[in-house]
């Protein structure tokens, strides 16, 4: 069949009775192939434009002495040098990772266990999801002042139920502590993020097939057989994108602290991004500051990186 | 809910009286209803704790200025008042309804041009593919691997080259540029899983690309369309750090920047009940969009994230 379709227009001498449709087809899928481009110009443009030309930017800036006024100057590495040894940039990354390391678990554990309670096949069920979820569509910004009121010394409602249980003195004041500060800021992160945790492992649970379950309960698995020997390992993938997910947001942070802490108290809370905002745009100096955001960035990709790899090797384990 | 609550507990412990079978038999009955009675206490404790914040912000938003200094705080307000609202066009010397306004005009700006440029490219690298295409999609989805907060000093300095450094249309067009590659992710899959069939019977019926994409492609594609634009109002609406940094006219300022000013007098002198009236600004209308269309929104956050 294809080879006689293919004589025909191979020896096809006479008339252009066939020749014209097909040329006709050419120029259209070379019509079809620009109408594309066209297509897809605004968004290369605005890739380009604000994108990838900062992204080399960055690199670039980095490498010299870039005050906001006046004439910038090549100094080779010296910025990043400056950077290994900086005690404020130091702290604040130190700060970070600890913000991270607390966090992280946190939010992963309570989401893990609000996504199996709320994994019942009931109405009320989907209700407590919407609720529990409903933070997420917040802004962190928002959800910054508001727990600057709750939490403010005497008039803020939540310091009211933190002093009534004796929790905090009656003349106290939460954000003049590192701790007491810190710990604000991980009550309001998690209320505004860990029903986005809740929602991808519990779509992650219920892709774990009903008849492995139940095979593994007929061979007499108890409950915590079931959890550690089938539920963990099929929920690999989810778990690994929800590590990823909150350390990569934790990283990063920086409207919490800008808003609830300003940093303080005596800059015990400024995060990477925070010391990067003050260096850039409080000082003034951008290369170093485009040199710590070259930082972020590697230690950023060097911890997916990291995380992908542990949780997709040991699937194979 | 709270109704419900308690008929289910009623439902599992009722029955253990009536069978009277001695106090073993009570106490198994009990037993057994123990985890549906727990299972519905953690649930509404969470919720409670959920809710909480939301409704103090409501609370203190609609008390009047006598009794939103009291300590201890009042739970609810007994002379609810606008107060705190109409105070806002004038707290800290701002007018917190024009900086309401830039959001408004931004948000839908950003929602509007991300869809629309995420339509057309999604099409296109799906549908009309072009030498380089497939290059094009990766190195569009490679930016998701880099926080956009490291490459904001030369973007700061690619806007004040172009004269849109303090400006509202910069800022629309940077969040745009960051929206893109998860809209063009849903739009570019959206078009693909569209039979070609489809258009292909189109174009014999004498449709051209774009009459087709508009009367055929456009309604099938609808639901990524709604989780483009949704995704893009909620990030563009509560973004911050560019916000923060792009903009320094106080005048231009969005809605969350504008709030830093709020609380931003010496201390004692904040005004907390029109801060919460603008927090309650910023928070009631992703609420209200969230409950109106939820199902979109959830399953865009999943399909974005579970890739």
């Amino acid at each position: 069949m294809t080879s006689i379709a293919n004589g025909l227009t191979v020896t096809e001498p006479t008339p252009a009775a066939d020749a014209q449709p097909r040329r006709r087809g050419m120029r259209s899928s070379r019509k079809r192939q620009l109408t594309g481009l066209a297509m897809a110009a605004p968004a290369i443009l605005l890739i380009v434009t604000f994108f990838l030309v900062p992204l080399v930017m960055t690199f670039w800036i980095s490498l010299h002495n870039w005050p906001l006024l006046g004439r910038h100057r090549f100094i080779g590495l010296d910025n990043y040098q400056r950077a290994l040894v900086d005690p404020g940039f130091r702290t604040a990354l130190k700060f970070t990772v600890v913000y991270t390391l607390v966090i992280t678990p946190i939010l992963f554990v309570l989401g893990l266990g609000m996504a199996f309670l709320v994994r019942r096949k009931v109405r009320s069920a989907g209700i407590f999801q919407s609720i529990y979820f409903m933070p997420v569509c917040i802004g962190l910004a928002a959800g910054s002042f508001l727990w600057l009121y709750l939490g403010q010394s005497q008039i803020g409602p939540l310091f009211d139920l933190l002093r009534r249980a004796g929790l905090v003195e009656p003349e106290g004041n939460l954000f003049a502590g590192k701790w007491t500060g810190l710990l604000l800021v991980i009550a309001m992160v998690t209320w505004k993020v860990v029903g986005l945790q809740m929602l991808l492992l519990l779509s992650g649970l219920q892709s774990i097939p009903d008849d492995v379950v139940e095979a593994a309960r007929i061979d007499g698995a108890g409950r915590w057989q079931l959890f550690s020997h089938i539920t963990v390992p099929l929920l690999r993938p989810t778990l690994a994108l929800v590590l990823v997910f909150s350390v990569a947001g934790s990283l990063l942070a920086f409207d919490q602290f800008f808003i609830m802490t300003r940093g303080g108290p005596s800059n015990s809370t400024i995060t990477a991004v925070y010391a990067i905002y003050r260096t850039s745009f409080i000082s003034f100096k951008l290369g170093y500051g485009a040199a710590l955001s070259v930082f972020l960035m590697v230690i950023l990709a060097a911890v997916s990186a990291v995380q992908m790899l542990l949780l997709r090797n040991t699937d194979h384990g | 809910m709270a109704e419900t609550t308690l008929s289910r507990a009623d439902a599992g412990t009722t029955p253990a009286p009536a069978t009277r079978k001695g106090s073993t038999g009570v106490l198994r009955e009990v037993r057994s209803s123990m985890p549906a009675l727990a299972w519905w206490v953690i649930c509404l404790c969470l919720a409670v704790a959920f809710l909480y914040p939301i409704w103090v912000m409501l609370s203190m938003a609609l008390k009047d200025p006598a009794e939103q200094g009291q300590i201890p705080p009042s739970f609810f307000p007994h002379s609810p008042s606008l107060a705190n609202f109409t105070h806002l066009a004038s707290v800290q010397g701002l007018n917190v309804f024009g900086n309401l306004a830039n959001s408004v005009v931004v948000t839908l700006a950003a929602t509007v041009g991300t869809v629309l440029v995420a339509t057309l490219a999604g099409y296109a690298l799906a549908r009309a593919k072009f030498w380089g295409s497939n290059l094009v999609f990766f190195v569009i989805l490679a930016t998701f691997m880099i926080p956009f907060q490291a490459i904001i000093t030369p973007l700061f300095m690619v806007l004040k080259t172009l004269h849109l450094s303090n400006s509202l249309v910069g800022l629309t067009i940077v969040y745009i540029t960051f929206n893109l590659p998860f809209g063009l992710f849903i739009m570019r899959n959206s078009f693909a899983a569209v039979p070609s069939t489809l258009e292909e019977a189109a174009q014999v019926d004498g449709c051209g690309i774009f009459s087709a994409l508009r009367n055929i492609l456009l309604p099938i594609v609808a639901p990524g369309l709604v989780t483009t634009a949704l995704l893009t109002f909620f990030a563009s609406w509560n973004e911050f750090f560019a916000a923060l940094i792009l903009i320094t006219d106080q005048t231009k300022f969005t809605l969350p920047v504008t709030l830093t000013l709020v609380t931003s007098g010496d201390f004692g002198t904040v005004d907390w009940g029109a801060l919460q009236a603008g927090v309650a600004l910023t928070i009631v209308p992703c609420i209200v969009i969230y409950l109106l269309l939820q199902r979109y929104y959830v399953s865009g956050m999943l399909n974005g994230a579970l890739k």
